[in-house]
């Protein structure tokens, strides 16, 4: 299955929207966490400026995120990992209420209370997990329930390939095929957890050989292209829709920036990252758009305007909306 | 003739990793796995520079497979070797908590004392840089709740070299925990008390022996971890008040030195528990338990105070984080409030 025109558009919008957003990202983050507080042999301080804590960017790796969404309808769930906001722009996810919640402001997706890494937007069904091998049973649960209520729903769980080690990734497979679930489990092999590469961590080349074993099909997709995906998230969502069950599929991806912002990425070889972006796939997708008169420079111009105002508008409202009270803290424990 | 004892200032960090490598040298059954402990490593550099020293098949970089590798280090040590596995954050055990509590935990009771488990878990604990509910917890209490593991918390280098010596050294399992915040990273905020003066020979500080910090006669802050570090702050600040500060780091939870805080309790009369676990059925209980079993040996002046995370996962925004972590502003309002206090 081919992506329309209009499918080849909103996705080359979205990577074009994921970029930047991650791009600023990066340089938010830093505010305030260099030069060193005065402290001791400070260097960077992860906890200050106005975006702290922990930070996974996902730049290199729209691809997966807009390849496997453009298939989907709000009603179909997707579960991301640590490193999310692709995922969550990709499903759509509110971008002003995502980014307050990075500022850690009360009008963030979750009040202030997750930040980053734990982003639920439960109007568009998208959650993730800190916790590495989380969202593959979790995405089981949400197809389940969509078998239950009798919808064609799907439900995605997303996860690197140094997850696929994890336990919960095996049992969710086996879960998925023995209830012929609407369940299509999408890893993104970036070659790396964290430190530690694939090759050192995972017996076998691809884990789309891994479908085999739980009686599924696996489909690996060896190019970081968007189209690429597209075509093989397109065969898995129909089959789930058609209810015939699960589907694994890998995707050989890049990460352009370190594990987290601040690594030091000594365990990668110089001048690794710089070279994996002269393989960029957004202006592969564009020349493609432009080779069928899709897109020219007035209206690339024109999209990336629009992307970039909401960009800074979402910047904007994350940074200026006011913090919580700090007695919220004791708020939500429960639901009420 | 004396030997020339060689002292210098180390982060915490740093005397971890020294510790291993003095037993590595050693002993060689002893070896290190976990994620990211080779070439980065260790994400909180607890192992930073084994590998070059020691090699991949001594220094181990594990899939992420928890289950797996907690597993293989009791298999391991039932074989006789004495694996340390790391696991980065304490929060992550549940994906492997069964081969913890059920088996390292209880095998050498099952046998009737006829197998033995030389293991050692490092994690890093502890919140303070805005990392949310699943990356901030502390939950040392877990861990000593289950029996059968011996729990290690250090609060500064000194201690960490000469506690982690010793759990490298124990044929029991340990659980060898270390507040990031005290780590010295370059990377992270910290308090520097916890960097201090490290002696370079291997030495051991037993277990189940709290330290006096700080000695005072008017309260007892019974404490550990980064906790200590934020109660010497606080007890400074008091003093210039006029309030005489006692400060109990208890270094270990298990086995618990019992007695320094009857000790110290019944010098004082007056008790502020502070804690960065949870506050319910946790550590601060177990202290006041303690104190309200032995009311026929120590006299209260005050009632028992407990300052803890209120029972809600750690915030992410930094206003909320601040307020459910105990901090140094809200020790001192505590002992401030306790000074008020009179049981008669
Ligand atoms: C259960 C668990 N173990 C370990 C970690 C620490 N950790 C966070 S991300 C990560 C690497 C994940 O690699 P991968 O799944 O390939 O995803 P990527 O970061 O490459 O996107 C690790 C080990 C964690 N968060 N959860």
């Amino acid at each position: 299955m081919d992506p329309t025109s209009e499918q080849l558009l909103w996705m080359y919008e979205k990577m074009v929207e994921i970029r930047e957003y991650e791009e600023t990202m990066a340089k938010v983050y830093l505010e305030g966490k260099l030069p060193p507080k005065i402290q001791k042999g400070l260097a960077f301080d992860i906890g200050g400026g106005p975006v702290p804590g922990e930070m996974h960017l996902a730049a290199g790796q729209e691809p997966v995120a807009v390849g496997v969404c453009a298939h989907l309808r709000t009603e179909d769930s997707v579960v991301g990992a640590h490193r999310p906001h692709h995922f969550a722009i990709a499903k759509n996810v509110d971008l002003n209420a995502m980014t307050a919640e990075m500022f850690g402001k009360a009008t963030g997706l979750g009040r202030g209370k997750g930040g980053h890494m734990h982003l639920f937007d439960p109007a568009v069904k998208f959650s993730c997990s800190g916790i590495v091998g989380a969202s593959a049973p979790q995405a089981c649960g949400a197809a389940l329930a969509a078998k239950k209520l009798g919808k064609d729903w799907v439900a995605i769980g997303f996860f690197g390939e140094g997850a696929a080690n994890q336990g919960a990734f095996h049992e969710a497979l086996n879960l998925a095929s023995l209830w012929k679930l609407p369940v299509i489990f999408v890893c993104e092999d970036n070659k790396y957890g964290i430190s530690v590469e694939k090759q050192d961590s995972t017996s076998i080349e691809s884990n789309a050989d891994r479908a085999a074993g739980y009686g599924m099909p696996g489909v690996l997709v060896e190019t970081n292209d968007a189209v690429a995906v597209f075509r093989a998230a397109g065969e898995a969502v129909a089959r789930a829709r058609r209810g015939e069950g699960p589907t694994l599929i890998e995707v050989k991806t890049d990460r352009y920036l370190g594990h987290f912002q601040g690594d030091p990425e000594t365990y990668r070889p110089k001048g690794e990252a710089q070279e994996l972006r002269t393989h960029d796939p957004i202006p592969a997708l564009g020349a493609l758009l432009r080779s069928r008169d899709l897109l020219d420079d007035t209206s690339d111009a024109s999209l990336r305007k629009a992307v970039s105002e909401r960009i800074e508008a979402a910047y904007a409202f994350g940074r200026n909306s006011p913090y919580p009270e700090p007695s919220e803290a004791l708020l939500h424990v429960f639901a009420d | 003739m004396t030997t020339e004892t060689k002292v210098r200032t180390l982060t915490m960090a740093q005397a971890i990793s020294e510790a291993v490598a003095q037993e590595m040298e050693r002993d060689q059954r002893v070896f290190v796995m976990g994620e990211d402990v080779g070439k980065y490593g260790g994400i909180f550099s607890a192992t930073t520079g084994l590998l070059d020293k020691f090699g991949p098949d001594r220094i181990m970089d594990t899939p992420i497979s928890e289950t797996g590798f907690m597993g293989a280090a009791i298999g391991a040590a039932a074989e006789g070797l004495r694996p340390i596995s790391e696991l980065m954050f304490v929060d992550f055990f549940g994906v492997c908590f069964d081969q913890i509590y059920n088996h390292l935990a209880k095998n050498t009771y099952m046998s009737g004392g006829n197998t033995k488990y030389p293991v050692v878990i490092t994690t890093g604990i502890g919140g303070g840089y805005n990392d949310a509910a699943q990356h901030s917890q502390c939950l040392y209490g877990i861990f000593a709740h289950v029996p059968g593991l011996k729990v290690v918390v250090p609060s500064n280098a000194y201690d960490a070299k000469g506690l982690m010596t010793a759990a490298i050294r124990d044929d029991n399992p340990v659980v060898f925990m270390y507040h990031k915040g005290i780590m010295g990273l370059s990377w992270m905020s910290y308090y520097e008390g916890s960097t201090n003066a490290v002696p370079l020979e291997p030495y051991t500080i037993p277990f189940g022996e709290a330290k006096v910090v700080r000695e005072g006669r008017d309260l007892t802050i019974v404490t550990l971890s980064q906790m200590v570090q934020k109660a010497v702050l606080a007890a400074d600040k008091l003093a210039a008040e006029g309030i005489d500060v006692e400060i109990i780091d208890l270094r270990t939870l298990v086995p618990l030195d019992r007695e320094a805080v009857l000790r110290s309790v019944a010098k004082t009369g007056r008790l502020l528990v502070a804690d960065e676990d949870y506050l319910s059925f946790g550590l601060s209980g177990e202290i006041a338990a303690i104190v309200a079993e032995h009311l026929d040996r120590v006299k209260l002046k005050a009632p028992i105070r407990r300052l803890a995370v209120p029972d809600v996962p750690i915030p992410f925004s930094r206003p909320l984080e601040d307020f459910a972590i105990p901090q140094v502003d809200g020790i001192a309002a505590a002992v401030r409030d306790l000074m008020q206090l009179n049981l008669n």
